[in-house]
C-alpha cells in the first residue's frame, strides 16, 4: 500500500507519518507525548485546553499540536523554552481554580493534572489569598457524579455525548470563570454508555458513584481482559485491589471497541469477586459429596468418559476456547452432543459515533468460539437429549429446575463449576474451576476475533482452569494457557496456524467458512 | 448634517453624511438622496468587476483588523457548488465604539444596498445581518427598511430585475460580547454556543453551515455602496499621505471632551484634530492624560504620543496602538488609569466564552489582581505578575479576546507605573470597587 508520507523532525527526532497526521499523533509516533487535556484520539478535537502548544519552526506563534497537521520538512520543538513557558503558564491557570483535594479524590494517581503539573508545574502558587471558584457536586445520571470544582472545562465528556453517543445532554453553561459544564434540564446522564465520560474525564470531576473511595489508584492492579457482558468483545482492563476486583476499565483497541465500553459491561465484575465458590473437587460417595483430591477426581472423570456411550456437554458461552476444546477432546469421537447457553437480550445498544460497536443482543462473550470449536446452540435440544445420555459434562451452566430433573435423568451427570449454586446432588463429581478473571485463555468476538484475556485474581481453593481439569482427565499433558491455546489451535480448523505471538494483547481476526455477512456463522 | 453634532468642517460625512435626517430612514427617501444607485450598478457588473473596483479603492475592513476587503471578497470560491453566505456584523460590542449603531438608526438602507452589493460580489444568495441583541430599537428599524427594501425590489428572488436573488434575514445577538468574532458569530447563527472556530479552515472555505462566507462590519459594507457608485479613484482620493488607509472612517469618540459622538473623517487625520478642534477639546482646566483608540483591546496611549500621530491604520500602528475599531476613549488628568483598567479587565473577565484555559482564568486573575491593588493591598510583584499573566495571554489562544484583555493592561503598566505606584505604596486613598 502506498501512502503519502511526509516527515517531521519532532525534538530532534525524525518521523514519517501519513499526510493529514496532527503533530500530537506524529510526535508519539517519535515517543514524545505532548501533554494535553482536551485532545482525544476517539473525539473531534477543538483545541481549546491550550496545553499542547508547541513551537514549529517558522511559524509565527505557538502552534496547538493536536489540530496542527504535519507538514513535510517541519520541525517542531515541545520541549523548547517557550513551549515550556506556555504549558507551565496553562498548568498555573488550571490550578489556581482546582481544589488541592488530591487526599479525598478518586482520580489521583491517575490524574492528568497532577501527572503534568509534577512533570513541569510550579512548586508554589501565584494565587495568592483569593477564595477558589465554588460549585456543589451535581449528580448527572444513576452512577455519574460531577465535581464542578476539580473541573477543567476541557469538554471530552460533552463532546463524547454530542459526537459519539449522540445523546447531547451535557453542555458547557456559564462562560469566563464561571463556566461549569451543565446538563439539560429535565435529562438524566443515563444514556447505556454514559459511563465513558468517567474515563475521558482528564481530572476526577466526572467520577463514578460506583467506585467512589473504593481504592486508590497506586493500589490498583491492572490485568488486560475482555469484556465477558455480550459477544461484542470489548478489551477491557480488569482493576484488582487485594485479589478483588473493583473496576473495569475500557482498553483501546481501535478494531473493537476503540476507547470505549458499556456502562452494562462496566458494571459486569461483582459476580467475579463471590464467596460462595466450589473449592475442592467433590465426588460422590453413598449419597454424599465428599470433598477429594484432584489426582482422585480426574481418574473418575477419565474413567466415565472412557466408558463411551452417548455425550452431553452443556457449556458456557462465557467458557475459554481452551476450556471448550478440551472438554470436546474429552468427549471422544462417538456419540457427542455439544450446545453453548447464550443468553439472549431483546435489543442492542448501539454506539451511534463508532460504527460496529454496541452492546450485542448475545450476552455472552464466547459464543462464536464455541460455534468454531463445534458447539451448537440448540440448548433446549441438547438439555433434552442429557435425559437419555450415559454422560453429561456440564460446564460452568447454571441449570433452571426443569433443566436438572432432565440432566438427572442421565446415567453420569459431572459439573464442572464455579459457585455452589451449580452444584447437582445427582453429580458424581463436581469440579471447581476458574472464572475468566482467574485464569488466562481466548474468546473469539462476533467478528471472528480471537482475543486473549489474562488472569487478574488467584483462584478460590483447589479451583483450575477448566481446560486444565479436562485435559488431566483425558491423560493430556498441559502445563500452560499457551499449551491449552496452541492445542486449540492445533484441533479447531479457524485457528489454524495462529499463535499467542500473534494475538497480541489486541486480538486477530480469523477466517471461517460459512460465515454470513453479518458476522454470525451459518 | 450630523448627529447629535452638525459636521464640522473638517469632517468628510460620506456614510455620515445623513446622520440626524430620519428621511433618509426610508426606502424613498434613501433613493431621493442617491441611494440603491450604487447596487444598480454593481448588479450589472460580474462579480470580478465589483470585486476589483472595492479592491483598486483601497477599502479595508472597519470592524478592527483592516483587512483589504476586496481581497477578503476575492477569497470566495468562483465556482459556486455550495451556498454561499454573506455575514454583516452588526454585533457591535466593543467598548467605546457606537458608529455601527448610527449607520443602522439612520441609514439602514445604505447598509441594506451594501451588503447586496457585496453578496453580488461573493456569489452569496443569503445575506444574515448579526445585529446586537441591545440594539432594539435599532433592530426594529432595520427590519421595517428590510421589509421596505423587499417591495421596492432591492431584495429578493430578482433584485432589482437582475435575476440575482438575494435574501437578508436579521439575526438578533443575546448578548454575548464574543459574538462579535466572526467565527463565534456563525456558530451563534447557527444556533450554537458562541465559541470562535479554530482557523484554518478559514470562513471562505468552510464558515457558516461548513459553507463558503465572508464576514463583514457595517461601516465596511456601508462604504461598498458609495464606491461603486462614485467610483474606486473617488474613494481612493480620500487619503492623507498613507496610500495603504483611504476612504473615510468613522470614529466614535467619548469620554473627557466637550463634544463626544461620531466623526467621519478622512483616513490619515492628525488625532489632535480629531480631539482638539472637532471634539472641542478638554473640559474646561482639564489636561489629556490618555487615550484609547480603537475600542477597548487596543493598548493606551499617553497624551505625548497622540501629538504627530495620523489616524489611519499605519499611523496608529506606529505611535504603538492600534486603529481598531475607531472607538476612541479619551480620558483626562482627572481618570484613575488603574481603575479604568480594572473596569476593562472586569469586562474581558466577564465576556470571556471560557473554552481556552489562558483567557478564561487569566481575565478572572487578571482582574482580581486589579482590584487588590486598587483595594490598597497591592504588592510590589503584582506588577510583574500581571505583566506575566499577559504574556501567558497573548498569541495563545483561539482567538484575540485574551490578548484584548492584557492589551490595555500591560500598556496601562507600561506607561503609567506611578498611578499603580501610587497604590501600591499606599501613598493614594484605597479605591471602593464596586460593579
Amino acid at each position: 500500500m502506498t501512502q503519502d508520507l511526509v516527515t517531521v523532525t519532532i525534538d530532534g527526532l525524525q518521523v514519517q507519518v501519513p499526510k493529514g497526521t496532527s503533530i500530537i499523533e506524529a510526535a508519539k509516533q517519535a515517543g514524545v507525548l505532548v501533554p494535553h487535556y482536551c485532545y482525544h484520539p476517539s473525539l473531534p478535537s477543538p483545541a481549546v485546553c491550550r496545553m499542547c502548544l508547541v513551537e514549529v519552526e517558522k511559524a509565527p506563534k505557538l502552534m496547538p499540536a493536536c489540530v496542527t497537521t504535519v507538514a513535510e520538512g517541519q520541525v517542531v520543538h515541545t520541549d523548547s523554552p517557550q513551549a515550556r513557558k506556555a504549558r507551565t503558564g496553562v498548568l498555573e491557570f488550571l490550578l489556581i481554580n482546582h481544589p488541592l483535594d488530591c487526599p479525598i479524590c478518586d482520580q489521583a494517581g491517575e490524574c492528568e493534572l497532577q501527572d503534568y503539573v509534577f512533570q513541569e508545574g510550579q512548586a508554589g502558587t501565584r494565587y495568592g489569598d483569593y477564595a477558589k471558584r465554588y460549585n456543589p457536586v451535581e449528580e448527572f445520571g444513576p452512577d455519574v457524579l460531577y465535581v464542578a470544582n476539580r473541573c477543567i472545562l476541557c469538554t471530552r465528556c460533552v463532546r463524547f455525548m454530542d459526537d459519539v453517543a449522540g445523546a447531547p445532554v451535557l453542555n458547557v453553561s456559564e462562560r469566563g470563570d464561571r463556566a461549569h459544564i451543565g446538563i439539560d434540564e429535565g435529562q438524566l446522564l443515563d444514556h447505556p454508555w454514559a459511563g465513558n465520560v468517567v474515563d475521558l474525564c482528564p481530572v476526577g470531576s466526572l467520577i463514578s458513584r460506583d467506585f467512589l473511595h473504593k481504592a486508590r489508584a497506586w493500589d490498583l492492579d491492572k490485568t488486560a481482559s475482555v469484556c465477558t457482558g455480550c459477544s461484542q468483545g470489548c478489551n477491557v482492563t480488569l482493576d484488582t485491589r487485594d485479589n478483588l476486583v473493583v473496576r473495569i476499565r475500557p482498553r483501546a483497541n481501535l478494531e473493537v471497541n476503540r476507547h470505549f465500553i458499556c456502562d452494562t459491561g462496566r458494571m459486569n465484575y461483582r459476580w467475579m469477586n463471590r464467596g460462595d465458590r466450589i473449592e475442592a473437587p467433590l465426588a460422590r460417595e453413598g449419597g454424599h459429596h465428599v470433598a477429594t483430591d484432584w489426582e482422585p477426581a480426574l481418574a473418575r472423570l477419565g474413567g466415565l468418559a472412557r466408558k463411551g456411550g452417548s455425550v452431553v456437554l452443556l457449556a458456557s458461552a462465557g467458557a475459554s476456547v481452551e476450556a471448550l476444546t478440551q472438554l470436546r477432546a474429552l468427549a471422544g469421537q462417538g456419540r457427542v452432543t455439544a450446545a453453548v447457553q447464550v443468553p439472549l437480550a431483546e435489543q442492542e445498544e448501539p454506539l451511534q459515533g463508532v460504527s460496529g460497536l454496541a452492546l450485542r443482543k448475545e450476552r455472552a462473550p464466547n459464543a462464536d468460539g464455541a460455534r468454531l470449536v463445534g458447539y451448537g446452540t440448540d440448548w433446549a435440544g441438547a438439555v433434552r437429549a442429557a435425559a437419555g445420555a450415559d454422560l453429561v459434562l456440564l460446564l460452568d451452566v447454571t441449570l433452571t429446575d426443569a433443566e436438572a430433573a432432565l440432566v438427572g435423568g442421565a446415567a453420569a451427570v459431572v459439573v464442572l463449576g464455579t459457585t455452589l449454586e451449580q452444584v447437582l446432588p445427582v453429580a458424581e463429581l463436581v469440579l471447581p474451576v476458574t472464572t475468566v478473571a482467574e485464569e488466562s485463555g481466548t474468546f473469539v468476538n462476533r467478528d471472528l476475533r480471537v482475543q486473549r484475556f489474562q488472569q487478574a485474581r488467584t483462584a478460590p481453593g483447589m479451583a483450575r482452569p477448566a481446560w486444565w481439569v479436562a485435559a488431566g482427565a483425558a491423560g493430556a499433558d498441559l502445563g500452560s494457557a499457551a499449551e491449552a491455546f496452541a492445542a486449540a489451535a492445533a484441533t479447531v480448523p479457524a485457528l489454524g496456524g495462529v499463535t499467542y505471538a500473534d494475538l497480541g494483547l489486541n486480538g486477530r481476526a480469523v477466517q471461517s467458512p460459512g460465515r454470513r455477512a453479518d458476522g454470525v456463522p451459518a | 448634517m450630523g448627529y447629535p453634532h452638525p459636521s464640522h468642517p473638517k469632517e468628510q460625512p460620506v456614510l455620515s453624511k445623513h446622520f440626524g435626517d430620519a428621511g433618509a430612514r426610508t426606502f424613498d427617501g434613501w433613493v431621493k438622496r442617491g441611494g440603491y444607485a450604487g447596487l444598480k450598478k454593481a448588479l450589472g457588473m460580474t462579480r470580478d468587476q465589483v470585486i476589483d473596483e472595492i479592491k483598486a479603492s483601497g477599502l479595508r475592513g472597519r470592524g478592527g483588523a483592516g483587512f483589504p476587503t476586496g481581497m477578503k471578497w476575492s477569497f470566495m470560491p468562483k465556482e459556486v457548488t455550495k451556498p454561499h453566505y454573506l455575514v454583516c456584523n452588526a454585533d457591535e460590542s466593543e467598548p467605546g465604539t457606537f458608529k455601527d449603531r448610527e449607520i443602522i438608526r439612520w441609514t439602514p438602507h445604505q447598509l441594506i444596498e451594501g451588503c447586496a452589493i457585496g453578496a453580488h460580489a461573493i456569489g452569496a444568495e443569503r445575506i444574515y445581518v448579526y445585529i446586537r441583541g441591545e440594539f432594539t430599537q435599532e433592530h426594529k428599524i432595520l427590519v421595517a427598511a428590510v421589509e421596505e427594501a423587499y417591495k421596492g425590489g432591492a431584495l429578493g428572488p430578482s433584485a432589482f430585475g437582475s435575476g440575482r436573488r438575494i435574501d437578508l434575514v436579521v439575526h438578533r445577538g443575546a448578548g454575548a460580547y464574543i459574538c462579535g468574532e466572526e467565527t463565534a458569530m456563525m456558530n451563534s447563527i447557527e444556533g450554537r454556543r458562541g465559541n470562535p472556530r479554530i482557523k484554518p479552515p478559514f470562513p471562505a472555505v468552510a464558515g457558516l453551515w461548513a459553507s463558503p462566507t465572508t464576514i463583514n462590519n457595517v461601516e465596511t459594507l456601508s462604504a461598498a455602496g458609495h464606491i461603486i457608485t462614485h467610483g474606486a479613484e473617488w474613494y481612493k482620493a480620500f487619503c492623507v499621505g498613507n496610500p495603504k488607509s483611504t476612504g473615510t472612517k468613522l470614529f466614535s469618540v467619548c469620554g473627557h471632551v466637550q463634544k463626544p459622538g461620531n466623526y467621519e473623517v478622512v483616513m490619515g487625520t492628525p488625532m489632535r484634530d480629531l480631539i482638539f478642534d472637532m471634539c472641542g477639546g478638554m473640559r474646561p482646566g482639564r489636561t489629556l492624560k490618555a487615550v484609547i483608540p480603537g475600542g477597548s483591546s487596543v493598548p493606551i496611549m499617553t497624551a505625548a504620543e497622540i501629538e504627530g500621530c495620523a489616524m489611519d491604520y499605519e499611523g496608529i500602528v506606529a505611535k504603538g496602538s492600534m486603529l481598531g475599531s475607531g472607538g476612541m476613549i479619551v480620558m483626562d488628568d482627572s481618570t484613575d488609569i488603574v481603575y479604568q483598567v480594572m473596569r476593562l479587565a472586569r469586562f474581558y473577565a466577564h465576556e470571556s466564552c471560557a473554552q481556552c484555559t489562558q483567557c478564561r482564568e487569566g481575565t478572572a486573575w487578571t482582574t482580581k489582581i486589579l482590584e487588590r491593588i486598587l483595594a490598597g493591598q497591592g504588592r510590589r510583584e503584582d506588577l510583574d505578575l500581571l505583566l506575566d499573566l499577559a504574556d501567558n495571554m497573548t498569541g495563545k489562544t483561539i482567538c484575540v479576546l485574551s490578548d484584548s484583555c492584557a492589551a490595555p493592561v500591560v500598556s496601562a503598566i507600561r506607561k503609567f507605573p506611578a498611578e499603580f505606584d501610587a497604590y501600591i505604596s499606599r501613598q493614594k486613598q484605597p479605591v471602593m470597587v464596586t460593579v
